[in-house]
């Protein structure tokens, strides 16, 4: 386990260090969560009341389109630098690259979500509620399956052709129920939990992220194999 | 692990379900005119009813079209044997082109039913998504080149897919919900009941006639690209054995 838990946190480590040196991209994304938020913004218009019911399904569309970009990066430095095939010969099996490379990314996701959620509560006057142990625990769950799944099919759209349409239009279908639990936990909570039904929504989360955990972990191999 | 080729034995033996060409439309024809003649308009609905001997039929053989994607991706992963994932391909496209008739129909019919031409109701939703699952599923096969790969990461893909069915519809359906209880044999009125269940047999027949002969194209496709390699691979250009 200790070494299966190195080799994870190598293959982690690893992808944090590029992600950390090569600043600018990390800026980029940040940058773009935060455009979309705006732009959504504009769409809606400055009524405060109607900024407000939608500002948690906004932020979690904006998390998702500037995530998408994150998760190909992820791949396409190991293939730029032909790194891949080297890195499947190390010894070790290919769920333990699966779960490094996963943690980098969701040690991303949330950074920039760092960034992008006090811009949100901002932009869309919303007042972060006494519950907010729950809410961030709805960030937390909703970011690991998104992330969970976005590595996974990364793995695979960043190595076919027109990868940029393939990746949000395999991932995007799949994460409804992340979208739908994330956002409907994160807009109960906003307004104070009045049905009483965050609870349910976490729930949903944590079966979600179980079930591609795991899926994702054992399918992992077949979709690495150079 | 490595790939088998399909053999001749295998695509002459699918020329068989040839004769469901012809059964297949005679029998669908047959059932939508007993289902027209026997059924007396609804109380509330009049004729518009009859939507759903094409309607409820393909809701029901698109999940057999996507259940038989889940086992062949499932039986590829664990025999590597590529016929389940040339089956498996041609149940999604099966699979796809009945849920978008089911879609649309639904539409024509919610729009005189409900008033509306769409409503985000649980069912309609995840049906919706669905959809999109499966034409993600075509776009990646269609976008990768090493028939491997594709194979394998379909195979993830279709499985995938599959699992997450059960938890889209269980959100969308704590989201909202207003579609009817979804129509049955057990409840339809008797007089509907042997129309539909007609119905859903001569589509099931279509079905499969659609994936078998998908399935027989797809094979005799692997099977040139198998004897395409043989010729690059062979000194003189002469295959071994063609």
């Amino acid at each position: 386990m200790s070494a299966a838990w190195t080799r994870v946190s190598a293959v982690a480590a690893k992808d944090l260090t590029a992600e950390r040196r090569a600043k600018a991209n990390i800026v980029a994304v940040t940058s773009l969560g935060a455009l979309t938020l705006l732009v959504f913004g504009f769409a809606i218009g400055p009524d405060v009341a109607t900024l407000r019911t939608a500002a948690a399904g906004i932020l979690w569309l904006s998390v998702l389109f500037s995530g998408v970009l994150v998760f190909h990066r992820s791949y396409q430095i190991e293939l730029d630098g032909g790194a891949l095939e080297t890195l499947l010969l190390y010894p070790g099996e290919r769920w333990e690259i699966f779960a490094g490379k996963l943690l980098a990314n969701l040690c991303v996701v949330l950074l920039v979500e760092a960034i992008v959620i006090p811009v949100a509560l901002v932009l869309y006057h919303v007042t972060v509620p006494d519950t907010w142990p729950s809410l961030l625990a709805v960030i937390v769950l909703g970011t690991l399956g998104f992330v969970t799944l976005g590595t996974f099919y990364a793995a695979m759209a960043s190595r076919t052709r027109s990868k940029e349409v393939l990746l949000p239009l395999l991932l995007f279908p799949m994460l409804v129920p992340v979208l739908l639990a994330a956002t409907e936990g994160s807009a109960a909570l906003l307004s104070g939990d009045p049905m009483g039904d965050a609870g349910a929504w976490l729930r949903l989360l944590v079966v979600f992220d179980v079930i591609f955990l795991l899926a994702a972990l054992f399918v992992f191999e077949h979709i690495i194999e150079a | 692990m490595t790939a088998r080729a399909p053999t001749v034995a295998t695509i002459t033996a699918s020329q068989r379900w040839r004769v469901l060409g012809i059964i297949a439309p005679l029998v669908l024809i047959g059932a939508q005119t007993f289902g027209f003649m026997t059924s007396p308009p609804d109380r509330d609905m009049g004729d518009l009813q009859k939507i759903m001997y094409v309607h409820v039929p393909a809701a029901w053989n698109a999940f057999i079209a996507y259940f038989i994607v889940f086992v062949a991706s499932l039986r590829y992963l664990f025999t590597k044997d590529e016929r389940h994932d040339l089956l498996a391909a041609s149940a999604a496209e099966a699979g796809a082109v009945l849920t978008a008739l089911t879609l649309m129909l639904g539409s024509i019919w919610g729009r005189p039913t409900w008033g509306v031409w769409w409503t985000w109701d649980a069912r309609l939703t995840s049906t919706a998504v669905l959809l999109m699952i499966f034409v993600g599923y075509l776009a990646l096969r269609a976008f990768t080149d090493d028939p491997d790969r594709r194979a394998r990461w379909s195979a993830a893909v279709g499985i995938f897919g599959a699992l997450n069915v059960p938890i889209v519809y269980m959100s969308v359906r704590w989201w909202r919900t207003l579609h009817q209880v979804q129509s049955s044999p057990s409840t339809v009125d008797p007089a509907y009941a042997w129309g539909l269940r007609l119905n859903a047999i001569a589509v099931l027949l279509l079905l499969s006639y659609f994936i078998a002969r998908r399935y027989q194209i797809a094979l005799m496709e692997r099977r040139l690209e198998h004897w395409r390699d043989e010729v690059a691979l062979t000194p003189g250009g002469e295959p071994v054995h063609a």
